[in-house]
């Protein structure tokens, strides 16, 4: 293999490890805070839809990614209100709103648009556009570290840079704020926040709040800059193996980042490796599809170092009567 | 304020889940009237098209077949305190081991094909939960996640086999060979001429037998009763001396194979071969019908029958009125776990503050207060 090949999966890896990366980060602060989110699928999917919709009529990337934004905070902000403050079964609610945003999209997009549930294609402008660093165009003659800024960290959607900014970000916001703090310590002993005189309902929901924003971000990424449209059920699967990427990197920002990469390199080479043969044996490409899920099975289980998560998690707090 | 007092029991298991769905059948009623469909028309045409003759019904039927197994698997491990999202996958597995029995025996009869079957299938599909449940009893792995990554295992390692190991050589299409007739599960229709073309097969009445042994299982058994206890009170069934480890692992086995005899209905009653993802979504219908009939058989089969009803009235619904599309039924089907499953509290303090005013203390206090003298 080339640098040219190698550059070519590395630049994938980066592409399909981004949504993952934002909506793992989204997980972060909901879990962080205390409140299992098995519904980021549904979220991103909401927000695909609706920043793809909006995107086609008004022919703004940037509107639609409002929309999406504006979409999955609503969803949250649901699922919020059965979680947190009718204290209901924050996992039932996730399920609730996945199956809610899966029935939604489909249903709308047959209904407005009469296109088999996709949205009409984008206009251009209608999405993002790959963006050129400066100098990368003088710097690609020079070989591999040229040609590595040229071709794996320049010419990517402005999605991809927030998302790995969000990174150093949530680590600041988490470890180095009062708010991080509070987000922390209501996820893993919310009754000492209580005493503290500090709100466990207010804290939960601005964590899932950040959770919304990002997870609309993320399933933008989808229709209007990966994509061009919004798709049926064009998340497949991601906002579970970003829950995964989520445990695996045992709820930490940095090691969240590898996790996704990782867990992006192997959807990359799955793409690659249709057919491909190793050692004279052909890798069913199912195996690596499945990898993820096999190695967040194998981890929680142990086996692979322990992933203990937030103390609180899953129960919604109640004041002592 | 005064304190809380609970709802009657008819109120807790009849009134609140009823206010619930029609809450959930309100909202849906707002996105047909949101994409301008007249939402009454469209109950009329759900209600007929499930209901009003023999096909329909048949469908009704068969379709309930599929949610009983799995509401039935949802509801057991609840009962133990357990959620198993994982009755897609275990459907899913469950069905190699139907489709293993019935291709090697298709040739004699079904009456003989049929029980193995079941055996297999369960056999399967309790394989695929006793793993997560061996994971969150032995290495405290939650159940949750591992069932839903078992999912994307399932459906992985289905697709690896019906493409690579089971696909025939005649067939472009990724599913295995077809059973032989003699080797099928007789058609209701064969009987009853009222059921039209329906696929609705003898499986319902394994489905009916399935309400009754986890009845019996839950109320009237030793095992039954430890399980409550797990699912109430974890620490007290451990003093209890019951080995809770143990009462994981064996519920998670038996949730497994109630959601793994689906593929009874599906690949021995109606598609008579496997298919890629035959089991579409039904594991988690499974958890709506749970939630509603709450994790008790009696409901659970009118939640079955009641979403089977909205499963075969949304396909007619599609053909009679234009705009709609089978995806109202999920979305439905959404509306319903999270008012009933969710959303559970919306009503319940209100409802009890209404009881309230209707119970003895109220009474006399209201007497109380009315009969009091002013005060100077």
């Amino acid at each position: 293999m080339d640098i040219a090949a190698i550059l070519s999966i590395l630049d994938a890896t980066i592409r399909l490890s981004t949504p993952l990366l934002l909506a793992c980060l989204a997980g972060m602060y909901s879990e962080r805070a205390g409140i299992f989110d098995i519904g980021l699928e549904g979220k991103m999917l909401a927000a695909a839809f609706a920043a793809g919709a909006v995107a086609a009529i008004t022919g703004s990337a940037w509107l639609g990614l409002l929309a999406g934004m504006a979409v999955s905070l609503s969803t949250t902000l649901l699922q919020g209100a059965a979680a947190i403050t009718l204290k209901g079964n924050q996992l039932i609610a996730g399920v609730a709103i996945n199956m809610l945003a899966a029935g939604m999209t489909t249903f709308l997009g047959q209904t407005w648009f009469s296109q088999g549930g996709r949205t009409p294609p984008l206009q251009p402008g209608g999405r993002f556009e790959p963006i050129t660093l400066p100098f990368a165009n003088e710097l690609a003659g020079i070989p591999i570290l040229g040609q590595i800024y040229a071709d794996l960290i320049s010419g990517h959607y402005i999605l991809v840079y927030i998302a790995f900014i969000m990174v150093p970000v949530t680590a600041f916001v988490l470890y180095r704020t009062r708010f991080g703090l509070r987000l922390r310590a209501v996820g893993e002993n919310p009754k000492a926040v209580d005493t503290a005189g500090i709100s466990v309902v207010k804290q939960r929901y601005q964590a899932i709040i950040i959770t919304g924003l990002l997870c609309g971000v993320a399933g933008a990424y989808f229709s209007i800059a990966q994509g061009s449209g919004f798709g049926n059920n064009m998340t497949a699967g991601k906002g579970y193996i970003a829950l995964a990427a989520l445990i695996f990197a045992k709820w930490k920002p940095v090691p969240a980042m590898f996790t996704c990469l990782l867990f992006g390199f192997l959807d990359a080479l799955q793409i690659r490796l249709q057919g491909a043969q190793l050692g004279g044996v052909e890798i069913p490409v199912q195996a690596i599809q499945a990898l993820p899920y096999v190695l967040t099975v194998i981890l929680l289980a142990g086996f692979i170092g322990k992933a203990v998560g937030p103390k609180a998690g899953g129960v919604a707090y109640t004041k002592e009567r | 304020m005064s304190a809380r007092r609970p709802l009657p029991r008819w109120a807790d298991i009849a009134l609140l889940p009823a206010i619930n769905l029609l809450l959930a059948f309100l909202v849906s009623g707002l996105v047909v009237l949101l994409v301008g469909q007249n939402p009454l028309h469209a109950i009329q045409v759900i209600i007929y098209g499930a209901f009003g003759y023999g096909d329909g019904l048949g469908y009704t039927l068969y379709y309930a077949t599929n949610f009983i197994f799995t509401g039935l698997a949802v509801a057991v491990a609840a009962h133990a305190g357990l959620f198993n999202i994982g009755g897609d996958g275990q459907a899913y597995v469950a069905g190699l081991g139907a489709i293993i029995v019935a291709l090697a025996l298709d040739q004699t009869h079904w009456l003989l094909v049929l029980p193995l079957a079941v055996m297999a299938s369960a056999a399967f599909g309790g394989f695929w939960a006793f793993v997560p449940g061996w994971l969150q009893a032995k290495r405290g792995s939650h159940v949750v996640i591992t069932t839903i990554m078992f999912n994307f295992i399932a459906s992985a390692l289905m697709v690896y086999l019906l493409n690579r190991v089971l696909k025939t050589r005649t067939n472009m299409a990724p599913e295995s060979d077809t059973i032989e007739v003699a080797g099928r599960l007789p058609q209701l229709r064969q009987f009853i001429s009222f059921f039209g073309y329906s696929p609705v097969n003898l499986s319902i009445v394994i489905a009916v037998l399935a309400l009754i042994g986890v009845y019996i299982l839950i109320w009237h058994t030793k095992f039954g009763y430890a399980m409550r206890v797990l699912g109430a009170n974890p620490t007290a069934s451990r003093y209890a001396g019951i080995s809770n480890s143990r009462m994981i692992m064996i519920t998670m086995a038996i949730s497994g194979a109630l959601a793994g005899m689906m593929a009874i209905n599906e690949v021995l009653g109606v598609q008579n071969r496997l298919v890629l993802d035959f089991v579409a979504g039904a594991g988690f219908v499974g958890i709506a019908v749970a939630l509603m009939g709450r994790n008790h058989p009696v409901g659970i089969a009118l939640a079955a029958i009641l979403f089977g009803a909205l499963y075969q009235g949304g396909q007619e619904l599609q053909f009679v009125i234009p705009g709609i599309t089978r995806e109202m039924i999920v979305v439905i089907q959404a509306l319903v776990i999270l008012f009933t499953g969710a959303m559970e509290g919306l009503f319940r303090p209100s409802l009890e503050r209404a009881f309230m005013l209707f119970s003895p203390e109220q009474k006399a206090q209201a007497i109380a207060v009315s009969t009091a003298k002013p005060e100077a």
